[in-house]
């Protein structure tokens, strides 16, 4: 029943991919935790059950998982599926049930081979698997949301190679293929998966217990899971949509993880031994988006005027109630090929005042749209409305609609709040900058731009590739149309005798949301 | 003569409170339609691709006209069919049953410690008027009922659940079966129990007080009537009419603070498939939802005005 609509549901907090940040927690796979690990928690125990509480779907929640969508979903996703890469801390693509990936000189054809892992009920993961779970999700009638990441794979053209072996044949040369099969939703079911929600079987570190959409899903470990059984013996996923109630659940010890918490929150207990709270950096990008087509930021001299009006701390204390870092008008602080090396750019009201004047936009009014669809956007709105009067700029700040915010903002007006949750830059560059890119809200549309795209997948060096990258950035920070101006942290709580929660994970990759390599002490 | 005249009473309710639903329903489907964003965009959410949206709508069948859409829908109503979740396909029957038990649990609760509760404090008030008991009871009721629900319910969980440890915080993880945690009821019928009680022992407080200061009391006493016989076989009825359609409007109240306790102590209730239903644009869970609660709204103010109606036949109840 639930299969009528695949692809749909809810509003996205996605933002996993795409829009929102997010990120959790996570596993330290084998030594990388450095969290709370004092006395005698530091050897993982085996057993109990982790109660871990999200915002979720309500009555609506599926367990399908190529229709996650929020972060519940792709927690719940995370447990009981794998898929065939996934995102590092740096969000590069990590083999997971793919052990190796080589392309042939074109960048257009490529071998993957899987590794030996089954699924919950014994059966093998086959190259059939894959190419079912793939064509399952690309199908032109649904609409899930890992379709568009799919898209440069020639389903009809790949096949299976052998049990264990796959030849991926895609549409053009892409560099960048393995971020493909890290791709948000493209997790693997068996070939023959139907009944989501009352049966799932996949080949994820846990197995499927109970499910009451909005309410509960309680998983138990899967003892011949290929990457080492859980310490956890079992794992329950609750829904509580209210901030406050997740914090109060914790605090009263009806779960051990909240994700999700606002940073006054975080700022109240933090050190005082009651919970843990961790902060995940780097999780979501804070920008202002300045549409290049239109006037007055048709004119570059207005854009780079707003870049130096911005006071970047200011906005950071403000509107994240400082939890977060300062952004440099570039999209993936701390992510594999990020150019971090250009001057952090720093409030210039002088500087403004004059690029204004040489553009002939002196007494410039312009209206920026906010709306209360994710924190701190109408606090930033409000603190940059503030810095730009000092440049002798009116904005004029309006409020639009919650739920249709993202649809609003990207064909109208000229300036708006923006945000968006870890993905890899060049999924950044593909999905909002270029000509045909389908959520492109600073319109920024140059040819020579695209070829410089085309140019990074289709170069087979990696150093040669960062520096095309390169090169693409120094363009965005001298006159692109994102003001990027911090990165939010994304906070969570855990209860005290919650270990191995990865800290250094942004929302998204692989390690935020894992609780195979999580234990209780 | 007097039964008769309370069946075409009754009748007469009956075919209005259809057509109160029906405007409701309409009125609902009306306001839907006029938010900003269909279910498509609110579904799309931060991933606005134009050619992913039109082909959400196209799998919701949004892309019909307004008016078919409506049909469909109506008709299937008639046969009992609440149709389909746009955002899941499930039954929209489902998330209503499944949402009913928890909150007509917490609705029972509430009603079942706000009459004698309401009732009790409003006598001990009157009996008293004018003295220390009566100010100190109408002043707390006055203050608490000053209170917004959600300060009153994080005020309580923060000293009753995380101070004191008495009761847990929320009823997370409990699901629809709370009667096996009675502990966790308490802090949200408290809640739910705040407000209503202070009107209705108000309430019932006036009306006692102009029942005892009326003359047929003041006779009543003259021929040696017992006092708690005057009390309450003469002059507690008359504070009763009042108090049953008080009661009645409390049971509508009770299902909006129903969707503030069932988030802040996560049950899951009708209130929390509202909220959601609402956010997802999920136009049949809406109107599902506005068909159930505008009928139980009719029932109810039905029931009291029947009451009423017998108590003081003569005051003319409005239809």
């Amino acid at each position: 029943m639930h299969e009528r609509f695949p692809g749909l549901r809810r509003r996205g907090f996605l933002a996993a991919t795409t829009g929102a940040a997010a990120l959790t927690l996570v596993g330290c796979g084998g030594g990388t935790d450095d969290k709370a690990d004092s006395g005698d928690g530091d050897t993982p125990k085996r057993g109990g059950r982790l109660r871990a509480a999200f915002a979720g779907g309500g009555a609506s929640e599926t367990l399908d998982p190529h229709l996650a969508n929020l972060f519940a979903d792709v927690a719940r996703a995370k447990a009981l599926y794998d898929k065939l890469a996934d995102y590092g801390d740096d969000l590069s693509a990590e083999p997971r049930l793919a052990t190796k990936w080589e392309a042939d000189k074109t960048l257009a054809r490529w071998q993957v081979t899987l590794r030996e892992a089954t699924f919950h009920d014994g059966r093998p993961v086959t190259a059939e698997d894959v190419l079912y779970s793939y064509r399952r999700i690309a199908d032109p009638k649904q609409t899930f949301r890992a379709k568009a990441s799919l898209e440069p794979i020639d389903l009809d053209a790949s096949r299976a190679t052998g049990e264990r072996s796959i030849e991926f044949v895609l549409k053009r040369p892409t560099a960048e293929f393995p971020n493909v099969l890290a791709a948000f939703g493209a997790y693997i079911v068996p070939s023959d998966a139907k009944d989501f929600d009352k049966q799932p079987i996949g080949s994820g570190p846990f197995r499927f217990v109970s499910f009451a959409p909005g309410r509960s899903a309680v998983f138990r470990r899967h003892d011949a899971y290929w990457d080492g059984a859980p310490h956890l013996d079992e794992l329950e996923f609750v829904v509580a949509n209210e901030e406050s109630a997740r914090v109060n659940a914790l605090l009263g010890g009806q779960i051990e993880y909240a994700h999700e918490l606002n940073p006054t929150t975080a700022r109240a207990h933090e050190g005082k031994g009651q919970i843990e709270i961790v902060r995940l950096r780097n999780s979501a990008m804070q920008a202002f988006c300045m549409k290049t087509d239109r006037a007055p930021f048709d004119d570059k001299r207005v854009r780079e005027a707003f870049f130096l009006i911005a006071d970047r701390q200011e906005l950071v204390d403000g509107a994240l109630s400082g939890a977060g870092v300062v952004g440099n008008d570039l999209f993936g602080k701390g992510y594999e090929y990020y150019a971090a090396d250009l001057p952090q750019r720093a409030q210039d009201l002088d500087r403004a005042r004059a690029l204004l004047k040489q553009a002939g936009a002196e007494k410039l009014k312009v209206g920026l749209n906010t709306s209360a669809v994710a924190a701190g956007f109408t606090e930033a709105a409000g603190i940059f409305r503030d810095q730009a009067a000092k440049a002798g700029v009116t904005i004029d700040v309006k409020m639009g609609s919650k739920d249709s915010y993202w649809s609003d903002i990207l064909d109208n007006g000229t300036l708006c709040c923006y945000r968006s949750g870890a993905m890899p830059i060049e999924a950044h560059i593909s999905q909002r900058l270029l000509t045909d890119s389908t959520t492109n809200a600073t319109k920024w549309r140059h040819k020579d731009f695209d070829a410089l795209y085309q140019q990074a997948q289709s170069t087979r060096d990696k150093t040669e590739r960062a520096a095309v990258y390169e090169r693409m950035q120094r363009r965005l920070y001298a006159e692109g149309g994102f003001l990027v101006w911090g990165f939010a942290d994304w906070i969570l709580g855990t209860a005290r005798n919650v270990r191995g929660v990865e800290t250094k994970a942004p929302a998204n990759s692989l390690d935020w949301a894992r609780f195979d390599k999580v234990w209780l002490a | 003569m007097r039964e008769s005249g309370l069946r075409s009473f009754v009748a007469r309710r009956l075919l209005l409170g259809v057509a109160q639903t029906v405007a409701v329903v309409l009125l609902v489907f009306a306001l839907t339609e006029a938010l900003p964003g269909d279910a498509a965009v609110a579904l799309a959410g931060d991933q606005p691709d134009p050619a992913r949206i039109a082909a959400i709508r196209e799998a919701m069948d949004l892309d019909r006209p307004v008016h078919e859409r409506l049909a469909d829908w109506a008709f299937g109503l008639l046969h009992g069919d609440f149709g389909a979740s746009l955002a899941s396909g499930r039954p929209v029957a489902r998330y209503i049953a499944d949402g009913f038990g928890p909150s007509l649990l917490l609705a029972a609760l509430t009603l079942a410690l706000l009459v004698p509760l309401g009732f009790g404090l409003g006598v001990l008030a009157a009996r008293h008027e004018g003295r220390l008991v009566d100010r100190l009871v109408s002043s707390v009721t006055l203050a608490v009922y000053a209170v917004p629900e959600f300060a009153l319910g994080v005020l309580l969980v923060t000293v009753f659940a995380l101070k004191l440890a008495w009761f847990p915080p929320t009823a997370v993880g409990y699901g629809t079966d709370l009667l096996a945690h009675p502990a966790a009821l308490v802090l949200p019928v408290l809640v739910l129990l705040a407000r209503p009680v202070c009107s209705l022992s108000r309430l019932v407080r006036a009306g006692m007080v102009d029942a005892l200061a009326a003359p047929y009391t003041a006779h009543a006493r003259r021929y040696g009537v017992p006092g708690a016989r005057v009390r309450y076989a003469h002059a507690l009825p008359n504070a009763l009419a009042p108090a049953a359609q008080q009661l009645a409007r409390t049971v509508d109240w009770l299902l909006c603070g129903v969707i503030v306790v069932e988030a802040l102590f996560v049950i899951p209730g009708l209130g929390t498939v509202l909220l959601n239903a609402v956010a997802e644009r999920d136009v049949p869970v809406v109107q599902g939802l506005a068909v159930v609660f505008g009928v139980l709204t009719v029932v109810l103010n039905l029931g009291a005005d029947v009451v009423a109606y017998r108590l003081t036949p003569r005051a003319g109840v409005a239809a």
